[in-house]
């Protein structure tokens, strides 16, 4: 399970972004988390990354609470969570080629033998052309790019996936594209899922139940986890 | 219609001029850079010529066809020891230069990744030392060892490094926040991984910019505390203890002793600043489309 009972997190403690919120993820379960922008459902997904630290409240991995956030926390911790952010462009290293990029976490985990065999798979996986993979970010679309960073979150096989508005900068075919990827994956590996959105129609066709941010963040205490269907 | 054609020449040869302007300006910069270089690397080994050769009854001779620059006022070449000069004043240049950023962007790389109390000690450090002016702190540095290259290269070294950490911990600063790096903690890399792999190659850039644009100036601090006469021991022909032993002669008259040692100061520096200016508009091109406005 991922937990997370009574999360407070912001910039300014003073005024948190997010406030006493209380969410769960079952293992292969995909939960949709839907909000309009600015409401800190980035930041949640951060503090679900173990990104940002929250300033109070518990987050549990498999039952075990996480202590330590960034590069604090332990390496098991962090790549167990894949995350897929909103902006391909300001995710992916523009000095790296996409084969580079999506292989980088096997290469920071010193699991370098495993390269040619993950990255050929993946690619083709989430639609990556061989010839692509030889490209510079900058030399390729917004979706391809996108691809890659799926690629990349899917290489450690994470047994929890969060995608923080993965398609939102993207067209209709590339966000079926990406989504059937991640179910592929999801359906061979049992992985969860936490989909952070604002397309209330896509988030209900991908997820087993969608919550909404102000069902989580205001009467969080009193109705955890409402579905709305 | 009338409107787009009336302005579109305008504008257009404002920039095409400009543009026209910058490259000149690059190719006599490189020109000179080159033609320093070369006289620096092949002038010594090729011409057979003692530039320490003493010839008293040929002292403080004007520029002529035998000696283009004149004569010192112990009748040595002055064109030699200009040359041998520039070697010496460029060669404390380049390692000062080096050796500054390679110190400035390890500090700066470090405190930017690490942050919190080491980055402000650090950056605490950088401001003590940078309040102590330059030249004095240089002079105290010079004044530990014996006088030669190596102490005046440590010594403009290790009062230049603070502005290139400054610019690389600035740099590192704001890539640290940038998802990408999220990406990389995600994906399991370690502090020391994320400086190597993805903050350092980005700095690179700049900091190498900034070394060049050192150069000139560690130049520069080498002539003045030779001219100071705590640099380079006086026999070893620097472009600093050139100008300083010519500076008797200069008030009866002789001005080449000072000039051509002068210029031999100024033109290479203006032209290394100019092709780093250049460089500097290409790997930043934001800041060009600014300066057009």
């Amino acid at each position: 399970m991922l937990e997370l009972h009574d999360i407070t997190a912001g910039y300014d403690s003073r005024t948190p972004v997010v406030r006493n919120v209380t969410l769960t993820v079952a293992p292969g379960e995909a939960v949709g988390l839907l909000g309009p922008s600015g409401c800190g459902k980035s930041t949640l997904a951060r503090v679900t990354a173990l990104l940002h630290r929250p300033d109070s409240g518990t987050l549990l991995l498999d039952g075990e609470p996480v202590r330590r956030w960034r590069h604090r926390a332990p390496r098991a911790h962090r790549t167990v969570l894949g995350v897929v952010f909103q902006q391909p462009r300001l995710a992916a290293d523009p000095r790296l080629r996409l084969t580079d990029l999506i292989a980088e976490p096997l290469r920071a985990t010193g699991r370098r033998d495993e390269i040619p065999h993950s990255v050929g798979e993946l690619a083709a996986a989430v639609g990556l052309t061989p010839d692509l993979l030889d490209r510079r970010p900058h030399e390729v679309s917004d979706g391809q790019l996108q691809r890659a960073c799926l690629a990349r979150a899917l290489v450690l096989r994470p047994r929890w996936l969060i995608c923080d508005e993965m398609t939102a900068m993207l067209d209709a075919s590339t966000t079926a594209a990406l989504v059937a990827a991640v179910e592929n994956y999801r359906a061979a590996s049992g992985a969860g899922l936490l989909a952070v959105g604002h397309d209330q129609l896509l988030l209900d066709r991908w997820c087993d139940r969608t919550l909404h941010w102000d069902d989580l963040a205001v009467g969080a205490k009193t109705k955890p986890d409402q579905p709305t269907r | 219609m009338t409107c787009d054609s009336a302005a579109e020449p305008a504008w257009r040869s404002y920039g095409t001029s400009r543009r026209a302007t910058r490259a000149v300006r690059v190719r006599v910069s490189a020109a000179l850079v080159a033609a320093t270089v070369l006289a620096v690397l092949l002038v010594p080994p090729l011409v057979q010529l003692d530039q320490q050769a003493v010839d008293l009854s040929a002292k403080l001779l004007p520029p002529s066809w035998a000696h283009p620059f004149g004569t010192d006022d112990l009748g040595r070449d002055l064109l030699l020891r200009c040359v041998y000069g520039l070697r010496v004043s460029l060669l404390v240049g380049v390692v000062a230069a080096l050796a500054a950023t390679v110190l400035g962007t390890a500090v700066g790389v470090s405190a930017g990744v690490l942050g919190g109390w080491v980055d402000r000690g650090v950056m605490r450090v950088v401001d003590t030392v940078s309040s102590v002016p330059h030249l004095l702190l240089g002079i105290f540095i010079v004044a530990m060892f014996r006088p030669g290259v190596w102490p005046v290269a440590v010594s403009v070294a290790l009062t230049h490094w603070l502005s290139t950490a400054r610019i690389v911990r600035a740099e590192v600063l704001s890539l640290r926040s940038r998802p990408y790096i999220d990406a990389a903690v995600s994906g399991g890399a370690s502090r020391w991984r994320v400086a190597v792999r993805h903050l350092l190659p980005a700095v690179l850039p700049q900091a190498a910019l900034a070394a060049v644009l050192m150069v000139p100036h560690a130049m520069w601090h080498e002539s003045a505390l030779s001219f100071l006469g705590l640099g380079l021991p006086t026999h070893l022909a620097s472009l600093g203890n050139l100008i300083q032993g010519a500076r008797g002669s200069l008030l009866a008259g002789q001005w080449w002793p000072t000039l051509f040692p002068g210029l031999f100061i100024i033109v290479p520096t203006l032209a290394i600043a100019g092709l780093a200016g250049a460089w500097r508009e290409r790997i930043n091109p934001r800041r060009r489309s600014e300066l057009m406005l």
